[in-house]
């Protein structure tokens, strides 16, 4: 009896996390996966309609803009944060004194929340106070930059802020991969008479590739989940021009009633993270098993 | 991968063509531009916070106060009108605390032991158990908003600060079992052995065996559960109500609802009040909260 009670005390214990986790995240994926195919506007309701919510999503003009602004976003968003994160950490790999200084203060903004990062950027890109007349107190009278509150530029204040808050990071991710990799064959390199530009683009870089593809994913998911930084900064305004999928499945559903569309919004973000991150944790967990 | 790789005192590479002295100016003049880009920001905040209005308004948003003042300060913490209260930012700011604390106790907790049941006493199907949880920590959390509305509801936890708690203990178990599954897994099996030899059940090699040795992996989750409570947006401001919304859902009210003239000051002094406490973790536990991103990140 009392072997019994021992065996089953390990599932026992695993068990609160096995119900919450089927419940509150498979059970709910579900949930909203069959929303997405039921006219529901203001509660759930199972009227099923087929595909149509499906196909005034993609009809929507204002999920066009979601969808064009994330792609801008995103796309900015993880070259530009991969290219500075790339640059700091491999200058800060040079013996560089004071190192621990400088990667903290490039990391401190992880450290703090979206919307402190909104209000932050809020207030330095306001055409009224901010950047635009500091410069044009300095004299250049005609400066301009108020992206803030142009349509077509306010996107890429989203990219600024957001590039500022995870390029630390990044920074942390290749430089700890830097640091892995094997001596010997940068040695080797360097006997063979390689510069040090030849040396990073032909041995160091392509070491890094898991790294490349770690930063990816990392970048990618925070892209898609987007929401806070966009809400504090812009409001997804001027307008809706700054609409990202994630403001527009929340307004849809909570302020303009349209569940069923809020919730095709919402399985397409799922599938679109699921695309990204499915493949790297397979991998990740076959080479962990690999090489246990 | 681990932080000890990041410890500057081991050998960076690459001197070797560096030795210009140019090109050695030029990676800390880089570095030094880079820092106060990041910077910058911060300075601005701090700065303003402690201007009145009339200074602002001269328009130098680098320059320092010429006048310190922590009116704008008082005004946040305590006066500042949020919808249609004029307590400021301080009750929030409790909320927060009430909120961050038992959720991120009991998540540690049941990570903690997850991450014991997972790699200790392996049974058929643990790899699928951990495969769930893992993804479960990268859906887009606008999949569960809808159902978890009606789920609270159900439960009669809608809008208040349990039911946030809930939420965030929910959805924080994925990152925690996965802290310390792969911590635990570097722990030789033998010493949990000698442990059960010795006569020591379940509950006794966990605490006296593996715990002792889990502070550094505790803190880790710790400090990532607590940063990303506090800083959490989503959950507060779809999950609670009026006087249960932590301090960034009101902070966001602050700033972008005020009527009248914007007091940039006031939102710069509040910003700095929401931002304390995980800058305050940062500063004097860097190290951890690296950890977690990195493992975070990848397996470990």
């Amino acid at each position: 009896m009392q072997r019994l009670l021992a065996r089953l005390m390990p599932v026992a214990v695993l068990s609160p996390t096995i119900v919450l986790t089927t419940i509150f995240i498979y059970g709910f994926i579900a949930f909203s996966v069959i929303l997405s195919f039921t006219g529901s506007r203001m509660f759930p309701r199972f009227n099923f309609v087929g595909l149509d919510q499906y196909t005034r999503l993609f009809a929507n003009p204002r999920w066009d803009v979601a969808v064009e602004n994330m792609l801008i976003f995103g796309f900015l968003y993880i070259a530009l944060s991969t290219l500075i994160g790339l640059t700091l950490a491999i200058l800060l790999d040079q013996k560089i004194r004071n190192e621990g200084v400088l990667r903290t203060i490039y990391l401190y903004p992880m450290a703090i929340s979206f919307i402190v990062t909104g209000v932050i950027w809020q207030w330095i890109l306001n055409p009224g106070l901010g950047i635009q007349t500091f410069v044009r107190n300095l004299g250049f009278e005609t400066f301009t930059f108020d992206w803030l509150v142009q349509n077509d530029y306010a996107i890429y204040c989203v990219v600024i802020a957001g590039v500022w808050q995870v390029s630390g990071y990044i920074m942390a991710l290749f430089l700890a991969g830097l640091r892995g990799i094997n001596m010997d064959i940068v040695n080797a390199a360097k006997i063979d008479g390689a510069g040090t530009w030849q040396t990073y683009r032909y041995v160091i870089l392509p070491e890094l590739r898991p790294m490349f593809l770690t930063a990816f994913v990392v970048q990618a998911h925070l892209a898609i989940k987007s929401y806070d930084l966009v809400v504090a900064l812009t409001k997804g305004g001027p307008g809706f021009a700054t609409e990202l999928p994630s403001t527009f499945m929340y307004s849809t559903t909570f302020t303009r009633n349209e569940m069923g569309l809020g919730a095709a919004s919402a399985v397409i973000m799922l599938c679109t993270i699921a695309a990204i991150v499915v493949p790297y944790l397979y991998s990740e967990i076959r080479n962990e098993r690999r090489s246990a | 991968m681990s932080v000890a790789a990041l410890d500057p005192a081991r050998e960076g590479r690459g001197d070797f063509d560096w030795s210009a002295r140019f090109s050695r100016f030029a990676v800390y003049a880089v570095l030094v531009f880079a820092a106060l880009v990041f910077l910058v920001p911060l300075m601005s905040m701090v700065f303003t916070s402690l201007k009145d209005m009339d200074e602002i308004r001269g328009g130098n948003l680098l320059a320092p106060p010429a006048e310190v003042t922590f009116s704008a300060w008082v005004k946040a913490w305590s006066e500042a009108c949020i919808s249609v209260q004029c307590d400021g930012l301080a009750p929030y700011f409790i909320n927060s605390l009430l909120i961050v604390v038992p959720a991120v106790i009991i998540s540690v907790g049941l990570g903690a032991l997850n991450g014991y049941v997972l790699t200790m006493w392996r049974f058929p199907g643990a790899d699928w158990v951990f495969a769930g949880l893992l993804f479960g920590c990268f859906i887009p959390f606008q999949i569960v908003l809808i159902p978890m509305a009606r789920m609270l509801g159900i439960m009669g936890l809608a809008g208040s600060i349990p039911g946030v708690v809930f939420v965030h203990i929910v959805y924080g178990i994925g990152f925690t079992t996965l802290f310390f599954r792969n911590y635990y897994a570097s722990v030789p099996k033998e010493l949990v052995k000698a442990a059960s030899v010795d006569g020591a059940g379940f509950w006794g090699t966990w605490w006296h065996i593996l715990m002792p040795i889990s502070w550094p992996i505790v803190t880790v989750a710790v400090i990532w559960q607590f940063t990303g409570v506090w800083n959490d947006f989503l959950f507060g401001v779809s999950f609670s109500s009026g006087g249960s919304q932590p301090v960034t859902v009101a902070l966001n009210n602050l700033v972008n609802t005020s009527t009248g003239v914007k007091e940039y000051n006031v939102d710069m002094a509040g910003a700095m009040i929401s931002a304390f406490p995980t800058l305050f973790v940062y500063v004097v536990a860097g190290r951890f909260f690296l950890r977690g991103l990195m493992s975070g990140a990848v397996k470990g």
